[in-house]
């Protein structure tokens, strides 16, 4: 116990301590935690043996983000990207890993080894170039396009090479048939139960296998819904948490059981649930465990990773390592000039994804347990990949200082993005008076994201076709999941009154170029919201009293265009008088107190029938200074009217 | 009243004569000629351009800011897309509105006195219908009487519209640049008090040879 509290202390302090500082130096988290890794390991000392059984639990980190994948992937979206994703990502993984591979076969070795460190190399680092083009602003760039389609296709790949590893062992090493070797992340009590399918006959087997896949896709489809809104309705935060958990882990469960890979039944989980109106929920829940244990999984690969090797073949390390990314840029190069990309975006293309990755870890990891490559030449190949991460910000800083600007200054202006899509509205809230919002908004052919804490209500809403997803809209990583990052504004329409200043106050701090439209109870609501940062605050039945009032009146008998100038004045009063009663509040908003706000507000209250009835002829009458007629005796004194 | 043209001297900066252009399209989505024009316009230096239906959708007019305006400037010009042989609604809302009595006129000191006002228009028929033979019977500037009184009315001098007639094809005629480029010279021209204004006073419309009226530029 003590020893496990020890090392957790000594991973997390590791953690703590580099991950913001890589951070601030421009490095990004992946690379953070790898130099954590290598102060705890190789630099200190500090950790030891049992980084072997940490790894294991951390590989888990891998299957929760393969899930997220899944999320990520609408179909429809795949469908629009298909010739960028199978273009250009299946032609930059096949022609990467045959290249590497013709090469290790030159240098005499087997031809299963050749393609698998081929295949480990040619994924490059998803979590390093995401968050680099988004720190950079470049994602929607042609370039940063191009990459994400080419990273998504990697990380789907990865299920198909996990699934293929095992066949390029050589012969005499393979211990089991394939299909029995539980892929990672199994620990031996799993592994044992895989056994379970090992008697049966080969079309029993084929049909246990599509049997699981088919409750995988069939329950993710017909039975975690109606399961998530039960849970949902119960309002347990926790317990939807770990029903989210429960999913991910008994999916993977349920594949090892079949001796399938559980990063491939979580992936098509993943997918299936892309639809689904929790997946914004799902994907904040998931988050912070793959986040972690991916986390503690590098932290692990840089304590494993080996200087000895380093000082002793030092020039054939940095040989590989600078080998690899020539390599791979020069193939990226070759691909942006065939898909056309501008000379910008193709540089920007290439330098960005010229490193391995951490699938690379992941498959190599996978690999020496399936006997494909060996433990002493997995270690340099660790190195290599550690050193071309390590490398990457470099390369950006190169791009940016060198080439951007060189370019730049030789076409001209740099050519406009495509823009595809619309400054996205997230509305928080979508009962009665978010809903109007909505229509409105939708009608008018502007993206919405709908969030909203009712799982029934998002259940009818998305019955009639509307796009919206559950969730409790104060918590800051859904707000994240539904784009706040990136949209124009966003609109708190929840009648919660202290939650929506909270996130008012929440988002101004975090997004300040966000524009906030807020629904207001009352005027000290609307000036609470104000004080948090909304730009537009509005109270919500002002606009029906004041209408219903305006039909008072006119069935009173009162001319119909003398209401509405009427109520024009009206709202103009108010709106002087609210915009002059805010720094008043604003010194001591408990107007029991506040003495000057209470004579301010008698006054406003008292000259608003001035200003709706005032004499006629007098100037400063409201109502009836428009359309005053000239005086009677006008025409008679001057000769103009005549 | 004597309608002698007696020339607005500019109290801008330098002498000049500053300009505003109170713009009214209802459907500027739609616009072919008014909103280019309108860009233009928004490019001129000492320039204040104005877009009424987006200030105020509703025809609800804050009167104060808009006599402070009409204040700050010697030349007042209405643009707008001929509608009936008038001016859109909101332009004929806001003269009902702004040009109070005891401001515009029966006062002491008629706030107007002296301003220079015009009309910047397009209309979709032909020039040769506007005149006696063609099948609108008027001239514009016929037509548009009502504005030419109320801005004597105000003590204003007034001057013909600047108009672009076929104004549905001028673009695919290749006729919408020139126009443009003609509004601008004209803005330029009463800014900087190069328009001779006793020469331009007795035209149908001002642009007809604007070598004739504008001294250099
Ligand atoms: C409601 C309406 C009334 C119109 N009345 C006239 C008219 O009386 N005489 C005329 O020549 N054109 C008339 N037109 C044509 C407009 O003047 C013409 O469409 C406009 O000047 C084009 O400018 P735009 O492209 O900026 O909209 C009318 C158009 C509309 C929509």
């Amino acid at each position: 116990m003590d020893g496990m509290l020890l090392h957790a202390f000594v991973y997390l302090a590791a953690a703590v301590l580099a991950v913001p500082v890589a951070n601030r130096l421009g490095l990004g988290s992946v690379l953070g935690y790898l130099i954590a890794g290598i102060l705890i390991g190789p630099a200190l000392g500090l950790v030891g043996s049992e980084t072997k059984d940490i790894q294991q639990i951390a590989e888990f980190g891998v299957v929760m983000m393969l899930f997220l994948v899944g999320l990520e992937l609408e179909p429809k979206l795949l469908w629009e990207m298909r010739g960028r994703l199978l273009g250009l990502g299946g032609l930059q993984v096949g022609l990467t890993a045959v290249a590497i591979a013709a090469f290790a076969l030159w240098q005499g070795l087997y031809w299963g080894l050749g393609l698998a460190i081929g295949l480990v190399f040619a994924m490059s680092s998803t979590a390093i170039v995401i968050q680099t083009l988004n720190e950079k602003g470049l994602t929607k760039t042609e370039g940063g396009r191009a990459s994400f389609a080419v990273l998504l296709f990697q990380d789907i790949s990865v299920i198909a090479v996990l699934a293929l590893i095992p066949f390029l062992a050589r012969p005499e090493s393979l211990r089991l048939a394939p299909w029995l070797n539980a892929p990672m992340g199994q620990s031996p009590a799993v592994h044992g139960t895989a056994r379970l399918v090992a008697g049966l006959p080969d079309w029993g087997y084929a049909l246990v296998v599509l049997g699981a896949v088919a409750v995988v896709v069939l329950g993710g489809h017909y039975l975690s819904r109606p399961l998530f809104r039960y849970i949902a309705e119960s309002r347990l935060r926790e317990v939807f948490t770990a029903s989210a958990l429960l999913l991910v882990v008994g999916t993977a469960l349920l594949m090892t059981l079949v001796g399938l890979s559980p990063a491939l039944g979580t992936f098509l989980a993943g997918v299936v649930l892309a639809n689904s109106e929790f997946r914004h929920e799902l994907r904040s829940d998931i988050e912070p465990f793959k986040g972690i244990l991916m986390g503690i999984f590098f932290i692990t690969v840089g304590a494993g990773i080996d200087f000895g090797i380093l000082s002793r073949d030092f020039v054939t390390v940095l040989g590989l390592t600078l080998g690899v990314m020539g390599l791979k840029t020069a193939v990226l190069l070759v691909l942006a000039r065939l898909f056309r990309l501008q000379a910008g975006d193709r540089w920007l293309f290439a330098l960005s994804l010229a490193q391995a990755g951490e699938f690379g870890f992941v498959l190599l990891g996978f690999c020496v347990q399936n006997g494909v490559v060996q433990g002493n030449i997995a270690r340099t190949l660790s190195l290599v990949i550690a050193l071309s991460m390590l490398l990457t910000p470099a390369l950006f800083i190169l791009y940016e200082r060198l080439i951007a600007p060189r370019l730049r200054n030789g076409s001209g202006p740099p050519a406009a993005d495509t823009i595809d899509e619309e400054g996205t509205v997230v509305i928080a809230g979508i009962g009665r008076f978010g809903q109007i919002i909505n229509r409105l908004l939708v009608a008018a052919g502007v993206d919405t994201v709908v969030l909203d804490h009712r799982a029934d209500q998002i259940d009818l809403l998305r019955k009639l076709g509307i796009k919206s997803y559950y969730g409790e809209a104060s918590r800051p990583d859904l707000l994240h999941a539904a784009g706040l990052g990136r949209a124009r504004l966003f609109i708190v329409a929840i009648d919660d009154r202290d939650r929506a200043v909270e996130m008012v106050e929440y988002c101004r701090r975090t997004y300040p170029q966000v524009r906030i439209l807020a629904r207001a109870y009352d005027v000290s609501h609307l000036y609470l919201l104000k004080r948090a940062g909304a730009d537009l605050a509005m109270r919500e039945v002002y606009d029906t009293s004041l209408g219903m009032g305006a039909a008072a009146l006119r069935e009173l008998g009162m001319h119909p265009y003398k209401v509405e100038r009427m109520t024009r004045a009206f709202r103009r009063h108010e709106s002087e008088g609210l915009a002059g009663m805010y720094d008043l509040w604003d010194e001591d908003p408990d107007i029991a107190r506040n003495l000057d706000l209470q004579a301010v507000i008698r006054k406003h209250v008292g000259t608003l029938q001035d200003a709706l009835n005032a004499d006629r002829m007098q100037l400063h009458d409201r109502t009836e200074r428009g359309w005053t007629p000239p005086s009677r005796g006008f025409s008679r004194e001057s000769d103009e009217w005549q | 009243m004597s309608n002698a043209p007696e020339s607005a001297r500019g109290s801008g900066e330098g002498g000049r004569r500053r300009i505003l252009v109170l713009f009214a399209h209802p459907s500027l989505e739609r616009s072919e000629v008014n909103g280019p024009l309108a860009e233009a316009t928004a490019r001129v230096e000492g320039v204040t351009l104005v877009d009424l239906y987006a200030e105020s959708p509703t025809f609800d007019f804050n009167v104060d800011r808009e006599q402070a305006r009409l204040l700050a400037h010697e030349v007042i010009c209405f643009m707008y897309p001929l509608y009936w042989y008038s001016t859109p609604a909101i332009l004929k809302e806001w003269q009902d509105l702004v040009l109070e009595r005891g401001f515009a006129y029966d006062a002491a000191a008629p706030a107007l006195q002296g301003k220079i006002f015009f009309s910047a228009l397009t209309a979709g028929g032909p020039e040769a219908a506007y005149c006696a033979a063609g099948y609108n019977h008027l001239t514009i500037r016929e037509l548009l009487y009502p504005l030419e009184q109320m801005a004597r009315l105000c003590g204003m001098i007034y001057l013909p519209p600047f108009a672009l007639f076929g104004a549905r094809t001028a673009l695919e005629e290749g006729r919408l640049a020139g126009h443009v480029a003609d509004w601008v010279r004209v803005l330029e021209a009463l800014r900087d008090d190069r328009l001779d204004l006793a020469a331009a006073a007795p035209r149908t419309k001002l642009n007809d040879d604007l070598n004739a009226i504008i001294r250099g530029g």
